[in-house]
């Protein structure tokens, strides 16, 4: 009789769940989709949970995933049972570890959910591509196709390699297993413990370094020895499979599972057989359940230990009838025979015919196939198509599925109408908005099924690459059997819609099965809700004879002090309707989930999530359909008819949730994407949007500097322009001197806006008989809306300000256009306000490399680009390469900008006589030290262009293709904590050192913002981060005082919120500075845990306790005989403790161990003071000059002379 | 001299104690005030505003971020880690409970009838000997009429009882239409004694910036005038322990408090002036005052100058405030 329990999780956690339980050492570095992994094993080890030994793993964070490997290969060798979790570049990062773990036979698995490597561009999504790039290492490769799998492999591969004393590698598909939750058996300690037994451990043990024993490994060989202490491995590479098959098989006959290294599913005497691994193959074996129930004769292999590959093994698994092979791989190998696998069995399958084992009389046809790039959805049509093309006379080799391939032509076509899902299967799609708890409601729902019912359950969430208003889709079934389906659903007996205004946007009803239920939150009385529905939706339900439920969640959340949370109401809802549990017993459990997710945080969330569930039946209501359609309303189009070709037919698709569609030639070759998209993308997701009045306006500029988003805009412009001005357009006289009888607007950009009021916080033009009025006031968005959208119009086409006529100060650099536009960052963002006035300053002539983290994803994700253009067609030029190597990627450019400079000034120099001489001396010696200066430069760069379309020469076109680089040019290295002061550090030190003109920008949010909140060494003392949960004992590594013991790197520490003007001089100063220099600026963020509207307010707080003292660190004051570091904070002047009391992160700390928070807020308040001593003595340094320096060697030569 | 006093149910040895303030957050403190004598120790307040709003927040602001990314299923280390609602203070009454012998009265401080009051099961869980309600309510609304906010309060009180099974007190302002009517529907509602009275943040304009700012300026003796005229008034009428709260920094203060009713005397102002050992030099001169005057007992001086024992009991009426006035117009 079992005692195991049946669980709800997902991959991430049920592979966590096994190795926290079996290791001893984990150390991590965060990378999606395999983060939560350490996550999990992290919050474990903090709750104290123990492994199956009775201790309590150590989970270490280190600076990067090649730090990671190697303090898991010293604990390995040390002795410990050590694991790591990783994904895509983290574990190319791993490989050089990895060969000598595996060269050093050392008892390791580690767990991978398998994720694209970036080529041509970065995903996040699953493939095979990293786990690929590692096998030829001599790693054991095994592989789990389903969250149950993954958990039992993860044990599997735990016990193999102590058995084998090869690694495993386990892996399992990124987001498609490592997020899919679903319902398995829990492995109880006891089968773990049974699994790995004392003997092993203690073997594994005693090959560890000890000086009680000591021996030396790693030695270095000679061509004498090495070739054959390589071979000596051998015996163990072949003993490996039959040891993976003996733990299998011990596995099954404890748990019952029973897997085999291949395992073949389908038809006996199958004719057709598909080979592939990982979680596609839950898919095909459905679709071949299916396709034999319909009298076909077809098969799958399972590939499960993929390395060491048994090829007879393979062979023998193979039915003897087998014809046709397809071989389906997950990942691309340009240039190879074949992709890795399809390789793998062709010559697998040819070694066995020579020796004459081969099961089949003929040599069957084998057929590379490839599918799911980047989680690109493979479901069981496709499973079809690719059984019917092998079945072909002549089928098409090296296909790919899942796409339309019209360039080279390799796809095979989808029967899309094909469906394997039983009836009995009840498939539930939600769409919600990242905001209102949806996913969160709907996890809670697959446990309760899960766990309440005898039911299978599975839940899988799609969300976009947006951070403010994300959308996220919710897959979930139930039903009486295993669910295979590991794709999403495509007709679903139930459609939710979450937010009304997504059915403008998206095809929602498009998952809906005839028959199905539609539920729809509206804000609308029931009577209004079918009159309210676009044409094509009510087109839909009709044709499809839908159900029509409706309820006003956000009254009813409102009324029950829920505020914007509607996820337990629509969680109400859905087991109402669906009738999956008895109501009152539903809302019970619902009420249970309610009590277990909130209760930890209080008892006033907990009502009132009770009230809401309370509530909302009396507000669910059946619509009448009236059986025909009767809206006059069309759904909008997706983009302004004005729009690019390329945005309309490209950006469009992926924007209404269709990029799935776009066939390959859709597509650049090379990664290459058009700049200034986003302005195409009208999410429209602010309730609210700022107002301006002008009659209290005192032309600051602060608003626009602060937007996040560059949503609401400054401009001087001449007043004759507002005679075509829409009536509702405001327009006052611009008050300073600078552009004297011009007229001055602030405008909001209404469908751009994310409503974070961050503008409206920091106005400080107050109504003086009104206070609370201010120059800028939230207000209705859909009041606005329309209204200001046409002022925006209006706004955006008056010239933009002339650049040589700007003061570089707060206010003037709000008058220059944002070159950084409508990002996805997070609403209230405190990092792009810095990207947005570095290209309101330079962005004409700048070149951005961008560390990934959230700045490459609000910078690059499609489907649209925030970076823009001039009214001249200039802005920044912008890539990411990767997270580590970002300063060296940026250096590379002022490398080849400088490069292309000198090639420049050489052909000008040898063409002089033909230019002539006053021409190519200004243009070599021109000083571009401002806005003037550079607008002069572009002139002569024209002047010389004209001259050079007259002259016929080789150098002649050679100078034509480098003019531009005449123009200085800003070389900006970009990217957040994580990257500049841990895995990128080296090679930001690097670049620091070498001297040139780069600008380095790092975004401190103080932990890892895009993965979730991981601890950097940015993290201040006491606060509460992943793998420092307790509070961070350590203070913030002073990267500023580092840069500044070089000497030749310009400094600064700012935070715009603070002090915005000293914000504006360090980037001024920082491009002018002629060799590198480095910003270090404060960014306020959600992974602080307070509402970001107070964002300036933290800066504030933060600086006047001096927890972020400002300051800049010129070399140039040396020459001035000035000191180089200026102070630009006072003395403390607020308690450290009033700045962090205001912080989830920190209070988290005080609440859950207040005298430890008193220690560290009093260590914390010591440190800032001792930093600020540091600073305020430095301050007051004054460094000889050069000239000084001189002059006292001079005397000491003449001194020594004269002895 | 025999200082007994009997308080909420508590038999205490004299009517002293620190009241509700930061100074509980502070178990050193919390000792120190033990050790000077303090018949029992009054938490600080937890607030309802502080509970539905540090959990609203952290539901905004850290939960709303929640499941939105596919990078991240969350920004801030798992909540199950940490009880974002109240457990610090839970924690606190367990660690000032363990650290002192003397009663710990716990202290709850809202106006309505909500999740947050199932807080008070758990103080009284945590170790609280007793539990004040700080009824401490601005009434801003036009449309809220006395009556209303009364009925609202004896709903939270009945709410309260019928959660715990401490006796009960409940902290009042000045500001009834009828006091004592009031005070008899707060002891029909359950409420086991009164507390006169809490002092309300007095909030001041800065006049550069437009903003109003937030300040709690320490009480002084004079403001103890208006608790000794209520408690003289209440006392005898009301059946259950009388508290005073608010100005009493002074050994004479105290007997005055006790004098008219007061069955427990709360400092805080008057300890964060002269150190928690101050409350045995309260103790001490209040005895030896009561010694110096022959009293047998505080017993026998409880209540001596209420309403109904007072000798000129119209002095604490109405009309003799015309006649204070007349007195000083005419000087």
């Amino acid at each position: 009789m079992s005692d195991r329990r049946m669980i709800t999780v997902d991959g991430n956690e049920a592979t966590s769940s096994v190795a926290h339980r079996t290791n001893e050492v984990i150390a991590i570095y965060p990378i999606t989709p395999s983060s939560n992994m350490g996550e999990f094993a992290d919050e474990w080890s903090a709750k104290g949970q123990k492994n199956i030994w009775g201790t309590i793993p150590d989970v270490v964070e280190m600076q990067s995933e090649g730090g990671a490997a190697g303090a898991v290969h010293g604990a390995l060798q040390a002795g410990a049972l050590s694991t790591t979790f990783t994904a895509s570049q983290g574990l190319l990062l791993m490989i050089p570890n990895l060969y000598k773990i595996a060269g050093e036979l050392t008892s390791y698995c580690m767990h991978v959910s398998a994720r694209t490597v970036a080529t041509h561009a970065l995903s996040i999504f699953g493939d095979h591509s990293d786990v690929m790039a590692c096998r030829q290492i001599g790693l054991a490769l095994l592989a789990s196709g389903s969250v149950q799998e993954a958990h039992d492999m993860a044990c599997i591969g735990q016990a193999a390699t102590l058995r084998s004393r090869i690694p495993f590698l386990h892996f399992f598909d990124g987001f498609r297993t490592s997020h899919e939750v679903a319902k398995i058996e829990e492995l109880t300690d006891d089968d773990l413990r049974l699994m790995l037994p004392d003997d092993l451990i203690r073997a594994h043990r005693e090959r560890a370094m000890t000086p009680d024993r000591p021996v030396l490994r790693g030695t270095a060989q000679n061509p004498d020895a090495f070739f054959q202490a390589r071979e000596t491995i051998n015996p163990f590479y072949q003993a490996c499979p039959q040891t993976v098959q003996e733990v299998m098989d011990q596995f099954a006959g404890l748990v019952g599972r029973q897997y085999h290294l291949f395992d073949y599913v389908g038809h006996p005497e199958a004719d057709r057989v598909a080979v592939i691994m990982g979680s596609g193959a839950e898919t095909v074996h459905e679709a071949v359940e299916y396709l034999n129930g319909q009298g076909e004769k077809v098969g799958l292999l399972k590939v499960r230990l993929y390395r060491p590959f048994a090829i007879e093994r393979f062979v023998e698994a193979l039915p003897a009838t087998t014809r046709s092979i397809a071989v389906l791989d997950r990942t691309k190998e340009p240039g190879a025979v074949g992709d890795p696998l399809y390789v793998d069995i062709l010559g697998a399958l040819r070694e066995m015919q020579v020796a004459g084992k081969l099961p089949m009389t003929e040599f069957p046809r084998v057929i590379a196939g490839r599918y799911g790039l980047s989680s690109k959805e493979f479901n069981t049509a496709m499973v079809k198509a690719v059984f019917d093309e092998i079945g072909k006379d002549e089928p098409k080799n090296h296909f790919t599925v899942g796409i339309v391939d019209d360039v080279t032509h390799t796809s095979l076509a989808v029967d899309e109408t094909f469906d394997t899902e039983p009836d009995d299967v009840v498939r539930g799609v939600f769409f919600g908005l990242g905001a209102d708890g949806t996913v969160g409601a709907n996890k809670n729902s697959i446990k309760i099924i899960g766990e309440e019912t005898p039911n299978e359950a599975q839940g899988y969430f799609v969300y976009d690459s947006k951070k403010a208003g994300a959308i996220t889709i919710s897959h979930l079934r139930f039903g009486p059997r295993k669910i295979r389906s590991s794709y999403l659903i495509r007709q679903a007996s139930f459609v939710a819609c979450h937010q009304f205004v997504f059915l403008d946007r998206y095809d929602v009803l498009e998952y809906a099965a005839p028959g199905a239920v539609f539920l729809i939150n509206a804000p609308f009385p029931k009577e209004e809700v079918w009159d309210c529905l676009p044409r094509e939706v009510q087109q839909q339900i009709v044709d499809k004879d839908l159900k029509l439920y409706t309820i006003d969640a956000y009254r009813v959340a409102r009324e029950a002090g829920m505020g914007a949370r509607i996820n337990t109401i629509m969680q109400t809802c859905f087991f109402a309707i669906s009738g999956v549990l008895p109501r009152d017993e539903a809302i019970a459990k619902i009420k249970e989930a309610i009590e277990k997710t909130y209760g930890m945080k209080g008892r006033e969330v907990v009502q009132r999530n009770f009230d809401a569930v309370d509530t909302t039946l009396a507000n669910l209501f059946e619509v009448e359909i009236p059986g025909q359609v009767t809206s006059g309303m069309n759904m909008p189009p997706i983009v302004a008819d004005e729009a690019p070709d390329f945005v309309k037919q490209v950006s469009a698709m992926m924007l209404a949730g269709k990029g799935d569609l776009l066939p390959v030639s859709a597509f650049p070759t090379d990664g290459t994407w058009p700049t200034a998209t986003a302005q195409w993308e009208k999410r429209n997701i602010a309730q609210e949007i700022p107002i301006w009045d002008p009659d209290i306006c005192i032309q600051c500029n602060k608003c626009a500097m602060v937007c996040p988003h560059a949503a609401i805009r400054a401009k001087v412009y001449e007043p004759a322009a507002l005679s075509s001005a829409p009536k509702s357009f405001q327009s006052m006289p611009y008050k300073a001197k600078d552009f004297k009888d011009q007229a001055y607007t602030i405008q909001v950009a209404p469908e751009d806006c994310t409503g974070c009021t961050l503008c409206v916080v920091v106005c400080p033009a107050k109504d003086k008989k009104n206070p609370k009025h201010r120059s800028l006031n939230m207000a209705s968005h859909l009041e606005y809306k329309d209204v200001e959208a046409e002022n925006y119009s209006f706004f955006l086409d008056l010239p933009e300000v002339d650049r040589t006529k700007v003061k570089i100060d707060v206010k003037g650099s709000q008058f220059l256009q944002p070159l950084f536009e409508y990002s996805g960052a997070c609403a209230g963002c405190g990092e792009t306000p810095y990207v947005k006035l570095l290209t309101q300053l330079f962005g004409d002539r700048a070149l951005i490399s961008n560390a990934t983290g959230c700045s490459s994803i609000y910078g690059g994700n499609l489907p649209t680009t925030p970076f823009t253009v001039d009214p001249n067609g200039r802005g920044p030029t912008w890539s990411n390469s990767l997270f580590e190597d970002n300063a060296e990627f940026g250096f590379g450019f002022r490398l080849s900008v400088d490069s292309h400079r000198r090639l420049a000034e050489h052909l000008l120099r040898s063409m002089a006589s033909a230019l002539g001489e006053t021409l190519v001396t200004a243009l070599i010696e021109a000083e571009q030290v401002d806005e003037a200066g550079i607008a002069e430069q572009r002139e002569r760069v024209e002047v010389l262009r004209q001259k050079l379309a007259g002259i016929d020469s080789p150098e002649a076109r050679r100078l034509e293709t480098l003019a531009d680089n005449l123009v200085k040019k800003s070389v900006w290295l970009l990217g957040g904590d994580g990257w500049a002061y841990d895995i990128g550090y080296g090679g930001l030190d690097h670049v620091l050192a070498m001297g040139r003109d780069v600008n380095i920008l790092v975004l401190d949010t103080q932990v890892y913002s895009n993965t979730g909140g991981q601890q950097s060494k940015a993290t201040p003392i006491g606060a509460s981060a992943k793998f420092a949960v307790a509070g961070k004992e350590i203070p913030k590594k002073d990267l500023g005082m580092l840069a500044m013991s070089y000497g030749n790197v310009y400094v600064a520490q700012i935070a715009f919120g603070s002090k915005d003007a000293q914000t504006v001089k360090a980037f001024a100063e920082a491009d002018s500075y002629p060799g590198p220099s480095l910003i270090i600026a404060y960014s306020h963020c959600i992974a602080h845990g307070y509402d970001l509207a107070h964002g300036c307010d933290q800066q504030k707080l933060a600086v006047d306790s001096g927890a972020w003292p400002l300051y800049r660190f010129d070399p140039r004051r040396v020459a001035e005989g000035k000191p180089p570091l200026a102070l630009d904070s006072g003395k403390p002047k607020a308690s450290v403790i009033e700045y962090m009391r205001n912080e989830t992160r920190f209070r988290m700390v005080e609440k859950l161990d207040p005298k430890r928070f008193e220690l560290l807020q009093k260590s914390a308040a010591r440190s800032a003071a001792q930093r600020f001593a540091v600073y305020q003595q430095l301050a007051g340094v004054t460094v000889p000059t050069e000239e000084l320096i001189a002059e006292a060697a001079e005397k000491l030569v003449a001194d020594a002379a004269e002895k | 001299m025999n200082l007994n006093t009997r308080y909420l149910g508590l038999e205490l040895p004299h009517p002293f104690m620190p009241g509700a303030s930061p100074m509980s957050l502070d178990i050193d403190t919390v000792r120190r005030l033990e050790d000077a004598g303090a018949a029992a120790i009054v938490m600080n307040s937890l607030f309802e505003e502080q509970i539905a709003g540090e959990e609203m927040a952290s539901l905004r602001d850290v939960e709303g971020h929640q499941h939105s990314s596919a990078e991240a299923s969350s920004y801030i280390p798992s909540a199950d880690l940490f009880r974002v609602g109240t457990e610090e203070y839970l924690e606190q009454i367990r660690k000032v409970r363990e650290a002192v012998d003397v009663p710990v009265i716990g202290s709850l401080n809202g106006t309505s009838t909500g999740g947050w009051l199932d807080y008070a099961q758990h103080i009284a869980e945590a170790g609280a000997n007793a539990l004040e309600l700080n009824i401490y309510e601005l009434v801003t609304d036009l449309e809220e009429s006395g009556g209303s906010v009364e009925t609202r309060t004896l709903e939270v009180v009945k709410a309260l009882k019928a959660k715990v099974d401490i006796p009960v007190t409940v902290k009042l302002s000045p500001f009834y239409t009828s006091l004592p009517h009031f005070a008899r529907a707060l002891e029909q509602a359950g409420a086991d004694g009164m507390l006169l009275f809490n002092r309300f943040y007095q909030p001041d304009i800065d006049v550069e910036e437009l903003e109003v700012e937030r300040k709690l300026e320490l009480s002084d003796s004079r403001e103890l005038l208006l608790r000794l005229r209520w408690l003289a008034i209440l006392s005898g009428q009301v059946n259950g322990s009388l508290g005073c709260s608010g100005g009493v920094h002074t050994p004479l203060d105290a007997l005055k408090a006790v004098m008219a009713g007061a069955h427990a005397v709360q400092m805080v102002s008057a300890l964060y002036e002269q150190g928690p050992d101050y409350i045995g030099t309260m103790r001490d001169g209040v005895a030896q005052w009561l010694e110096e005057h022959e009293y047998e007992s505080l017993e026998q001086a409880r209540g001596s100058m209420n309403l109904q024992r007072s000798p000129d009991p119209h002095a604490y009426e109405r009309a003799n405030y015309v006649q204070i006035l007349q007195t000083w117009e005419r000087s």
